[in-house]
């Protein structure tokens, strides 16, 4: 607090923030993963919408008479002063598809979540990423007594392109998130460095 | 707009009194002319030698809360809007009056379909792993 005055004018550090987002099914863990890897406990942003589901940015607003709110969780990893990275829990009904546009707009990568008790829940956001050519990998959430699968069978049935990684993960454990995550930003550079040979 | 002009009752009414409220803030605005639609990781960052916020009669409490907390470390719209509780579509527009009256200035995000240099990437990678 003291040093709140005399520090004024040295102007603060301006990182380069980047973004990762983390989809996936109703309850499949996606909160939980970000409280995992991030440095801060998760947050919470909200957003208002009308009852069409459009944002109120895109209507007169004030008169809008049903509004609801959808809310997102995020967290934070400092990598140095100057970098930082934020994870995106993204909403996950398919109603709030329009928060996915403005989320996924410059964003990394994705991690998409899947319980294989119920992949088909994780099949609209791989549909997503793929149409948007959003680097994505897909993590599979090891709950307890769900029935283990080989991957291959995993792959087969959420018809995965073979360059997608797929990962066996644990979204209470920050070694597991931290490897999801670096397995994100890995398949982004693959995929970049793969288009740059085919254009130049 | 025609909100003014509404019934009254319509600020009052139980349901939507918390819900609409924000938009009070920023007299109904849901968007400001030189705002582009800010990104959740957009940094904000006040302007070392900007006028005192709470000097000017048009900034609201709100206002000056942002100007204070990107004074000593930038902030991103995502953390302002978490950490002011209110929704992002609010902290956009007083980002973008704030802007407009050169209290702050915003770094936008590596633009979409651009990815970052690589050698960001690889100190994203380093980092995680280092953590
Ligand atoms: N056993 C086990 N439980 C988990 C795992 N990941 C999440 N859970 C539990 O599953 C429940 C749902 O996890 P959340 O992280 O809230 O899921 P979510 O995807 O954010 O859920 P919504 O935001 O509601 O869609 C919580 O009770 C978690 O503790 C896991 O890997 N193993
Ligand atoms: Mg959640």
């Amino acid at each position: 607090m003291i040093f709140g005055r005399s520090e004024r004018g040295k102007p603060p550090v301006e990182p380069v923030t980047l973004k990762i987002l983390v989809a996936g099914g109703f309850g499949v863990g996606k909160t939980t993963l970000v409280g995992a890897v991030s440095e801060i406990r998760p947050l919470r942003t909200e957003e208002l919408l009308t009852e069409a589901g459009r944002p109120v940015d895109d209507t007169s607003g004030v008169e809008a008479k049903s509004t609801t709110t959808v809310a997102m969780d995020f967290g934070r990893i400092t990598l140095r002063e100057d970098l930082v990275l934020y994870l995106f829990g993204t909403p996950g009904q398919e109603r709030f598809w329009f928060m996915w546009d403005e989320l996924s707009e410059g964003a990394l990568g994705a991690v998409v979540l899947a319980d294989t008790r119920r992949l088909e829940d994780c099949f609209a956001a791989i549909d997503y990423f793929e149409r948007r050519s959003i680097p994505f990998l897909v993590g599979v959430n090891c709950f307890e007594g769900a029935a283990r699968y080989p991957q291959e069978d995993v792959r087969r049935a959420l018809d995965l392109d073979e360059h997608v990684p797929l990962m066996l993960c644990d979204a209470r454990d920050r070694e597991s998130g931290k490897e999801a995550l670096i397995g994100v930003v890995q398949h982004a550079m693959a995929r970049a460095s793969r288009r740059r040979a085919v254009t130049t | 707009m025609s909100a003014d002009g509404q019934d009254r009752s319509h600020w009052f009414d139980d349901e939507a009194g918390p819900v609409v409220r924000p938009y009070a803030m920023t007299r109904g605005r849901t968007t400001s002319a030189a705002q582009h639609r800010l990104d959740l990781i957009a940094v904000v960052v006040t302007e070392p030698y900007a006028d005192d916020p709470e000097d000017d009669p048009t900034l609201s409490p709100e206002h000056v809360d942002i100007v204070r907390l990107c004074r000593d470390s930038s902030s991103t719209v995502a953390e302002l809007a978490a950490g002011l509780d209110l929704p992002i579509g609010v902290v956009r527009v007083l980002v973008g009056d704030l802007v407009d009256g050169a209290f702050v200035h915003v770094n936008r995000p590596v633009p979409p379909a651009e990815l970052p240099d690589e050698s960001i990437l690889r100190d994203v990678i380093n980092g995680l792993r280092a953590l």
